[in-house]
This record gives structure tokens, sequence and C-alpha cells, in this order.
């Protein structure tokens, strides 16, 4: 397949770059609810006008009413989504949860997926219990309980964990904390008693919480997969959240570009357009060459993932680090040639700046990610 | 099966059956590839062997027509056939610049008689060229060239000099920039094509920083140039004084070419390998140095998808025409990287200049060719001034 997107690819690329620029734009979406100290951090009017538009449900299967999608689509809205910085719970609904309802009972899909599908329900996924993502460690508990399983232990930093109508939590039903098996999935309903929310604002005025179970009681049916089975569709989440962060990184690092290139062409000191300046030039093409390489690899890595390539995995944490460094160089570079402005908060540049930071931790940084491309390739 | 999958398949068993062991190993340095040319010589019988089985099959320059010595595959085919042969590291069965430059060049602008003549003599590996365009005085200014070519009526009689031609000594052929328009910079410049061996022309050797001497000056001190070879034959591309347009034409291959976009071995994570070449010497890799790889393995695994997309969009004509200047300038960056990062790992042994243990200080030697990427045809700096100007439009540039 060639690297670049096709007819309806390209169609769909179309209509979700107007859309998101007109309804998602950043002083519609993420300064109006910011402004606000919205509770959620997003607006829940945009998350049903994109199940209008097809989103929600574009990774869920056809044959569960959804559209049937790969990455690479899912990838093309994200990328619209980091452009504009738009608030919104389709990465961790539309990407990380619909992943983990794939591997659900008919029952669970039946439960969950009309709400996304109509735009009705937002989902959380919760893996993290410390601040640095850490997936092979999972000490958050499960145990057999009459017909279901009592939930005790504590996740972090769950994104849209309040908002959430569902919440995908990763528990351990057997063996010890570091263990790769004895890991389930469940599919816990926003009124489980006994689970509690410390909701804390980040640096991008999206909204996370600090998630605690009591014993929270779960039927059987909660559980995603088999008992004990869930490392396999946990990565398979992972991957599918970490393409998907990075599609939307390539979009933060594209849209701060885009911005400061304009920039160098308005603004004038010394008498001339400081783009002029050959310190800016080489600097700034330095920067549209590493963004240019971090969308190559992020659509190699989606039609990998799309064709259940075995090289998915890896190239999902090459793609995951190489584009956390060129949104950062793009925010940093974006912010510097920007001078004194950059530093407004009426100036979007540092909208994208703090977003960045944000992705970069999701689902691991650029550190944790060549480390794992250093351990999958044996060294 | 669809039709490319049975293309692969077939080309997947006839590389099984007709590339040797041998010729699986990464090339270390320019002597491991066959250059072709009137003085060649082969470096080994599995070098010869599978050079003759790709020269059947039309397999030295694949993409090319069949009438001028290609396979004529097609740009889906043609990429298959590089996957299937970077898959066993298969090297190149012949190089030269006629098939990155001179051959594209005229692919494009040349007569019918031209590519009869000169496109089948390269791909047969007969007529090894060298490229003439940097001068003294212009080198990143190449369109200041200074040599010249007056105008005789049938021939010119060519005058000066130029510099660090490659492989000038060894090569038969030089398509090379000369000045036929004293009155107009850009459109005074003709793309002559001529012998090596004709009367006036000679070369010196210029020792590298690597001991090595691939490149020399040349002399051109009253060579004629008979402007016709024979019928449709003409000494020159293009037309007289719009020789600019196919040297600049040209220099996007070549950029493409040194840029490793094509896959091999610039392309290619080296951690794993670096390990094993630690442990084998009883060392351990630091752990910084290991993060230092990691870093570069996620750069080069990520510049590997471009390459493939930069490929892929150049066919269809949906790459941006400067995209060339962009993929050199990360391509060689990269290799320069890549060596700096093997001489770390290779600690005090890969300084060894003339050593068996280092086949003659092949990793310093190659560590130093390096660091000529990021000059030889159009320095870093350039690229970043044609991206300021052509991609990203930006003022003054
Ligand atoms: C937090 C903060 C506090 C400040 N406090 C004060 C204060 O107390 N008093 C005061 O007077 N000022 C203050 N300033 C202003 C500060 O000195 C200016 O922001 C600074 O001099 C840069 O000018 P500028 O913002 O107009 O950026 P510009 O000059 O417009 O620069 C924009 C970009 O162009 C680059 N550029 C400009 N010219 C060239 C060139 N010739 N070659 C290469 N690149 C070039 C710059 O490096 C920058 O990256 C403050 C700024 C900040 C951010
Ligand atoms: C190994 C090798 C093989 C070569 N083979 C050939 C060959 O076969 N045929 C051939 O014709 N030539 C060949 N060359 C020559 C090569 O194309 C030139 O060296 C190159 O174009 C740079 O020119 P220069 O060496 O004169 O450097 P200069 O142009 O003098 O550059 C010196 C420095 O100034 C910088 N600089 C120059 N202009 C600018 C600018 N506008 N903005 C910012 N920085 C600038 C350069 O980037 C460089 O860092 C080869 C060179 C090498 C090293």
């Amino acid at each position: 397949m060639p690297l670049y997107h096709d007819d309806d690819q390209a169609m769909l690329a179309d209509t979700a770059t107007s859309f998101m620029a007109e309804e998602g734009s950043i002083a519609k979406q993420l300064r109006h609810w910011r402004d606000r100290d919205c509770k959620d951090g997003f607006g829940h009017e945009l998350w049903k006008q994109m199940a209008e538009m097809g989103f929600t449900g574009m990774l869920v299967g056809e044959d569960d009413g959804g559209l049937g999608m790969g990455h690479v689509e899912a990838g093309i809205v994200l990328e619209e989504i980091g452009r504009n910085l738009t608030p919104s719970p389709f990465l961790t609904s539309s990407v990380l949860a619909a992943t983990a309802l794939k591997h659900g009972s008919n029952d669970l899909k039946g439960r969950y997926l009309p709400g996304l599908i109509e735009g009705e329900s937002v989902f959380a996924v919760a893996i993290d219990e410390t601040a640095k993502h850490r997936p092979s460690r999972i000490a958050c508990r499960a145990e057999k309980s009459g017909n279901g399983f009592k939930l005790t232990g504590s996740k972090s930093f769950v994104i849209h964990g309040a908002s959430a109508d569902m919440i995908v939590v990763a528990a351990r039903t057997s063996g010890s904390d570091e263990d790769a098996d004895g890991i389930t999935l469940f599919a816990v309903p926003k009124d489980a008693a006994n689970m509690s929310h410390n909701a804390v604002r980040l640096v991008d005025s999206s909204v996370a919480t600090h998630t605690k179970f009591d014993g929270v009681e779960l039927d059987g049916d909660a559980v995603i997969g088999e008992v004990d089975g869930g490392r396999e569709i946990l990565n398979a989440v992972l991957t599918a959240g970490r393409v998907g962060a990075a599609a939307e990184g390539v979009g933060v690092a594209r849209g701060a570009m885009d911005m400061t290139i304009d920039y160098l062409k308005q603004r004038k000191q010394f008498g001339k357009l400081i783009g002029e300046f050959q310190a800016l030039q080489h600097r700034a093409s330095h920067l549209y060459s590493e963004v240019e390489i971090a969308r190559a690899v992020v659509i190699k890595t989606q039609q990998l993932l799309d064709g259940g390539s075995e090289q998915a995995e890896l190239m999902s944490s090459v793609a995951k680090a190489k584009v956390a460094k060129a949104a950062g160089l793009a925010v940093k570079e974006g912010v510097q040639m920007h001078g004194g402005i950059g530093m407004t908060d009426e100036y979007d540049i540092g909208l994208y700046m703090k977003r960045d930071r944000a992705l970069q931790e999701f689902l691991g940084d650029a550190y944790f990610h060549a480390n794992r491309v250093a351990e999958m390739s044996g060294y | 099966m669809s039709d490319l999958e049975t293309f692969r398949t077939e080309t997947r068993a006839w590389l099984e059956a007709n590339c040797p062991p041998e010729m699986r190993e990464p090339v270390r340095d320019e002597e491991d590839v066959y250059w072709g040319g009137r003085n060649a010589s082969f470096k080994s019988d599995a070098q010869k062997a599978w050079f003759e089985a790709c020269l059947a099959k039309g397999y030295t320059v694949p993409a090319w027509p069949k009438d001028y010595g290609g396979a004529g595959l097609n740009p889906a085919e043609a990429k298959v056939l590089r996957q299937e042969m970077s898959r066993i590291n298969a090297r190149p069965p012949l190089s030269s610049f006629g098939i990155w430059m001179l051959g594209p060049a005229l692919l494009h602008f040349g007569t019918e008689g031209q590519k009869q003549r000169f496109l089948n003599e390269i791909a047969r590996g007969e007529i090894r060229w060298c490229q003439g365009y940097s001068e003294p005085g212009s080198g990143s200014d190449l369109v200041s060239l200074q040599t010249y070519g007056e105008d005789k009526g049938d021939h010119w009689v060519v005058n000066g000099q130029k510099v660090w031609t490659s492989y000038a000594d060894k090569c038969d052929w030089i398509f090379c920039l000369v000045r036929t328009d004293k009155t107009n910079k850009y459109q005074g410049i003709t793309f002559m094509l001529f012998d090596m061996a004709s009367e006036g022309v000679s070369t010196k050797p210029i020792k590298l920083i690597s001991g090595n001497s691939p490149f020399c000056e040349t002399f051109m001190e009253d060579v004629s140039v008979p402007k016709s070879y024979g019928e449709d034959v003409p000494a020159y591309v293009g037309e007289i004084n719009r020789g600019w347009d196919v040297a600049k034409y040209l220099l996007g291959h070549e950029r493409e070419m040194i840029s490793g976009a094509g896959g091999g071995d610039r392309t290619a994570a080296i951690g794993a390998a670096m390990k094993r070449h630690a442990a084998k010497a009883g060392d351990e890799i630091d752990p910084v140095l290991r993060a230092e790889l990691a870093m570069f393995d996620v750069d080069a695994l990520a510049y590997a998808a471009m390459g493939e997309k930069f490929l892929d969009e150049i066919k269809v004509g949906k790459a941006h025409p400067a995209q060339p200047n962009m993929m050199k300038y990360v391509g060689t960056e990269l290799n320069k990287r890549r060596h700096e990062l093997m001489m770390a790992t290779g600690g005090s042994r890969a300084l060894e200049w003339e050593s068996d243990e280092t086949d003659g200080g092949k990793p310093s030697r190659n560590w130093l060719r390096t660091k000529a990427n990021s000059i030889e045809g159009g320095t870093s700096e350039v690229m970043l001034n044609v991206i300021s100007k052509r991609i990203l439009d930006l003022p003054g540039s």
C-alpha cells in the first residue's frame, strides 16, 4: 500500500479538516471551556456533532453498528483534533475503549457501543497507577466475590475519568504486581458504588482523575475478554492508543509549525521580516523536516496496524517517540520564534506547548518508547 | 493472487537462486560494489556472478525501459524488487553515477539516439561516468562556474578546471557543465558529454582525510569536444546554453540517491548489531550510549518510513519538487550520526588505521568518509536554504 491517503481517505481528510477547523477551533472549544472552568474540560455538544459526522464509531466494526474503519482513518480525525487543540473524548473513547470493547462480549458491546456511536457516552481507560506510564506493573486488584469481582486499588491520571460513563480498568486477578499474566480488563460503569474520583486539572486544561476503588462490586459480565487474559487486550489497546496519540501529536506539531512559519512572514525587526534571517530559516527548515518524518512514520504505523502486521508493535513505539521529539521541537521553536508574545496567554502558540506536554506523557513519552524500541530490538 | 504478489513470489525465488551468499553482506565501503567501466575488474567470482545474473534480467537498472537495458518494471514492481532485495540484504549489482545521475537526466532530456547509446552502455556497466560540476571558485554557488567552451562551429574548445570530481581518474566519460555564453549567468551553461581520454584532459587525485583518494582535480586544456557523436547523438543534453535546467534536474536525483531514501544501510536500525559487536569484543554498552542508540534507531526507522513515503509520492507526483533536498539533509546527517555511534561502540579498536582486525582501518575510514555526505551534492546548509525558499516560502531566501 502506498504511504499516502487513498481517495476515500483524502475525502475524509477534507471533511475532517473543515469540520474541526469550524467547530473544533481553539476559540470555540479549548478557550471557551477553559475560561469557564468547565468540569469536563470538553463540550458534549461537539461530541454529538462528531457522532453525526460518523467519527465516534469509526473504529467500531460494522456488525456492531460502527463504520469498521481503520487507524489511518481515525488518525485523520486525530490529526485535526491535534491541529485545533480540540478537547474531546475521541482518543480515550473512540480509540482506546473502542479497541478494548472489540474483545468484549456481545452483551458488553450492546450495553456500551450504541452510546458511543450516538455521541451520548464518554469512556475512559484506567491503566497507570503512578505519574509515569508503566503498564508492566499493575497492582490494582480484582478478587473473586460471589459471581463477580471486588475491585480494590487506585489508578492515576485517568483522562476524562470523572466525565466517563464507563471506565475500562486494568486490574490484577492473579499473580504479583509485575507479572505479565494475571491481568483482567473490566468495564466499570459510572455509577459503581465505592468508586471515588479526585479530579485534577492538567497544564493543557484537560481534566484527569485519581480514581479509588474501595471494594467496587462488579458482576462477571463486566469482564472484557477472559479472566486473567487481559494482557493481550491491554497491549492492543495501548498500541492503538499510542498510534492515535502519535497522530494527534502530528496535528499539534503541524499546527504549531504553521503558526510559527506564518509569524516569520509577518513580524518585522531590524527593518526586515524575521523570516529573512538565516538563523531562523535553517531552524524552521529543520523543524519542517522532522515534522514530515513524524508524519511519515505515523501513516506507516497506521497501515501496519490496519494490516495486522507483526511490525506494528515496534513501529508504534517508534512513532510515539518520533512524534514526541518532533512535536516537542515544534512547540519549543514556536514559542521562541514568537519572541515575547509567545509567552502570552492571549496568543495560541503557548497552548500548543501545553497540549504537547500532556500528549507526550500520555501512554509513554519518548524515553519510554525509545527504551521499548531497544528492548524489542534485543538490546 | 494479484499480479504483484505473483511478481513478489517470483522475485523472491529468483533472488534465492541468483544472489550469492557473499552478495548478501552489508556494503562496508565503495570497494564492495562493482562500478563497471572500461578498466573494471570484479573483486570476486560472486560479484561477477551476481552482476551477470542481474544484467541478463535487466536488474542493473530495473525501472528503465527494456530498450535501454532495463527490465521495464513499473513503480510498484520496482518497489517490490527493492523490498525483496533489502530483505535479504542484497548488494546492488552495479553502482555508478551513470545509473543515479546521468541516466535519469537522459531519460528525461535525452534524444532517442542518446538513450539508445548511453543508457545501454550504462546498464551494461561498460562506460563509467563522472560528474564535472564543482570548480575551485564555484561550490555551493555552482552557477558561477567559469570553465569555458569556445564555439568553433562543429566543436567547442574547452578550457578550465573542475574539482572534487569523484573517481575522475577511474572514469571513462564525464558529464560536464561548461559555460558557453559569458553574458548570461543561468542561460549560458551547456551540459556536455565527452571522453576523459580526449586530448587535453588530465586528472590529479586528491587525498581525503580518510586516506583514500576517490576524487580528483580535473584539468581541461584546449579540449576539443565535437558537437555531435553521430546521427541523433548530440554531445550535449537538452539545449545548448540550457544546461542549468538539466543540472538542476540531475541534482534532484543526486540528492535523492545520497539521501538513501531507497533503503539500505542508511535507513536501518543499528542498536542490536552494536550490542552484538560489543559483546564479541568482550565489551558492554554503557547505558547512556544505549540510550543514544535507541534514539538513533527511532530516528532511523522513522526516516525509513519517510523514504518509502517519499518514493511512493514521487511516483504519483504528490511529493513536493524540493523534497529531495529535505531527504538529503536528514539522510546524510543521520548517516554521520550512525558512524559516530559505531565509533563510540567500537572504542579504541575502531581507531586502528591499518590493522587486519579492522580490515585496514574500515571503521575510522568510513566514519571520516561520511563527513562528506553533508557536503557532496550540496551541503546541509544549502539544503536548508532550499527548503526555506521553495517549501516554506520564507521571505528573502
Ligand atoms: C517574561 C518577559 C518579561 C519581559 N520583561 C521586560 C521588561 O521588564 N522590560 C522590557 O522592556 N521588556 C521586557 N520583555 C521584552 C523582551 O525584552 C522582548 O520580548 C525581547 O527583546 C524580544 O523581543 P520581541 O518579543 O519583540 O521578539 P522579536 O524581536 O519580534 O523576535 C521574534 C523572534 O525573531 C528572532 N529575531 C529577531 N531578530 C533577529 C535577528 N536579527 N536574527 C535572528 N533572529 C532574530 C528572535 O530571536 C525571536 O526568536 C519581557 C519579555 C518577556 C517574555
Ligand atoms: C566526497 C566528495 C565528493 C564529491 N564529488 C563531486 C563530484 O563528483 N563532482 C562534482 O562536481 N563535485 C563533487 N563534490 C563537490 C561538492 O559538490 C562541493 O564540495 C559542494 O557543493 C560544496 O562546495 P564547496 O566545497 O566549494 O564548499 P563552499 O560552497 O565553499 O561551502 C563552505 C561552507 O559554507 C557554507 N555555505 C556556502 N554557501 C552558503 C549559503 N548560501 N548559506 C549558508 N551556508 C553556506 C557551506 O554549507 C559550507 O559549510 C564532491 C565533494 C565531496 C566532499
